[in-house]
């Protein structure tokens, strides 16, 4: 019967985790909608929102209510189920990435070991990518459903870039994996933060360059922005979205951002691992404690990135972002990983 | 050909090199401008709060004055009107009644003294034309208003306050000096 016999406080747990990762990402996401605005105001010699709240702080919940206000409107010419669908998948693709992430090794409650990773799978990193591709469903469904060509161009757009870039990111992402030689998210990390082990970041900096790059493209950020652009196709892909259903995908996009930061800090750098500090010398819950407010500095310092690159530069045209992608950012890709495999190779004799 | 100004610059019109298709140093060096900027001084202005001092010679909302008895200057003799490229000023003019000498300078008044925000464009010839100093421009703007029938402005919205009655409210509205006249 020990089949039947199940764990009912191993479901709770991970129920808790589950509900807790999705609140706190949505809660990060909401405010880096509002940091966006202050970094890009920041960044342009002005204050950016000031009004709502002390700081402007209650200026993310102004937007929401906002949106949640405005008149939903269906296009009488769209597909009404797929015109909903889209940016429901949209929000789920994005979300569905933390299940993988190891926020930090684990918590010791009354003799109960609980792992503050909601499914440590291990073929982690391949589902993150299973999942990421299927994001682009929800713009290409957008688009589609919107019945409006401009928004199909943008959803096509999109669609073809999020294809070209995913493949030098899963080439960059190979020697990697050919370093620490597991799939497993959690694996990677401890093999950084082992004894005499170093990040990622050291043993393979061109593989990040390209591997952020294609973030960029996979997020939709700027410079790669061409599926929204707002200039040229006048919203892209969600033109013919209002209320919360456009709130969804714009608020997609931030939670797409904040999990390639997480995915890129466990990758590259450490995930929660604390430079420079011997974690299994301390307790295990403060240990615990400190790698999520590691990984979660690693996440903000990434968004920043993001951000600061967004203020800086413009938008690449189309054919330079397929150039780039197809033949140049794949090449290097390659060429990275034969050098990897070849110093592997040479090392083991 | 001479340069207009010292910050022409030539156009290259050669491929790009290596460094420059890869587009990483120069989105580095743009980067190290924008972080440059987070320490920057903003020159924001909070406007409800703070205000902009405007420049001596700002020409903003009309006043109708009074003398220093507290009697309306202007005698409607429609030079403004006239001065007015916008014809945004009309008036009806009136005779003075016996008992009336403490509220109008002159035997003749404005009855009826109306300027339309909307059409005026604050050039201040009214001001220039008035040969009684009955008009000129203050320091304040027209605050923002519903319907277009709250910017045509009376008599009731452009007489300056009573010298003689509230002479607070007379000094607030006349404000400084000008310095240039």
């Amino acid at each position: 019967m020990t089949l039947l016999a199940f764990d009912w406080a191993f479901l709770l747990e991970k129920l808790i985790l589950i509900a807790i990762i999705v609140l706190a990402s949505l809660g990060i996401a909401l405010y880096t909608t509002f940091a966006e605005r202050k970094v890009a105001g920041a960044l342009q010699d002005r204050p950016g929102p000031n009004r709502a709240g002390p700081f402007g702080l209650f200026q993310p919940f102004a937007d929401g209510l906002k949106l949640i206000m405005k008149e939903e409107i269906i296009p009488s010419t769209s597909n009404k189920g797929l015109f909903i669908l889209g940016p429901g998948l949209a929000m789920t693709a994005a979300l569905m990435t933390c299940a993988v992430i190891p926020w930090s090794s684990y918590i010791e409650i009354g003799g109960r070991k609980i792992e503050l990773q909601v499914a440590d799978i291990n073929i982690g990193v391949l589902y993150v990518f299973g999942v990421v591709s299927l994001g682009v469903y929800g713009i290409m469904i957008g688009g589609w459903a919107s019945n409006n060509k401009f928004s199909l161009m943008a959803a096509l757009r999109g669609a073809s870039q999020a294809i070209s870039y995913e493949l030098a990111m899963g080439l960059s992402l190979i020697a990697v994996l050919m370093i620490s030689g597991s799939l497993s998210l959690k694996t990677i990390v401890e093999g950084q933060m082992a004894d005499g082990g170093l990040w990622n970041i050291v043993y393979q900096p061109l593989g990040f360059i390209i591997f952020f790059i294609c973030a960029l493209a996979e997020c939709n950020r700027t410079p790669f922005d061409l599926p929204e652009a707002e200039n040229e196709l006048n919203m892209g892909y969600h033109q013919e979205y209002s209320s919360m259903k456009l709130g969804f995908y714009l608020f997609s996009e931030y939670v797409n951002m904040i999990m390639s930061s997480a995915i890129m800090a466990c990758l590259f750098f450490g995930g929660y691992d604390i430079p420079f500090l011997d974690e299994s010398k301390l307790p295990v819950n403060t240990a615990a404690i400190l790698g999520v407010v590691s990984i979660l500095a690693k996440i903000v310092f990434f968004l920043f990135l993001f951000m600061w690159i967004r203020w800086t530069i413009p938008r690449f045209r189309y054919d330079q972002l397929m150039n780039m992608g197809w033949r140049n950012l794949i090449p290097l890709a390659l060429f990275n990983m034969l050098l990897t495999g070849a110093v592997i190779l040479w090392q083991q004799g | 050909m001479q340069a207009l100004t010292k910050r022409r610059k030539e156009v290259s019109r050669e491929p790009m090199t290596f460094m420059e298709r890869i587009y990483i140093p120069s989105i580095l060096k743009g980067m190290g401008i924008t972080f440059s900027h987070l320490f920057k001084k903003q020159p924001t202005i909070q406007y409800p709060e703070q205000k902009r001092e405007f420049s001596p010679v700002f020409r903003g909302l009309h006043v109708l004055n009074r003398d220093e008895e507290g009697r309306e200057r202007c005698t409607a003799c429609g030079l403004c009107a006239v001065a007015c490229p916008a014809e945004a000023i009309t008036m009806e003019a009136a005779e003075r009644m016996e008992g009336e000498e403490n509220k109008y300078r002159e035997e003749k008044y404005a009855a009826k003294y109306e300027i339309n925000m909307l059409r005026c464009i604050f050039c201040g010839l009214c001001e220039e034309a008035c040969p009684k100093d009955a008009i000129y421009l203050s320091e304040t703007f027209a605050p923002a208003n519903f319907n277009r029938k709250g910017f045509v402005y009376g008599k009731e919205d452009l007489l300056i306050p009573d010298p003689t009655t509230e002479p607070e409210a007379y000094a607030k509205a006349k404000g400084q000096p000008r310095a240039n006249n």
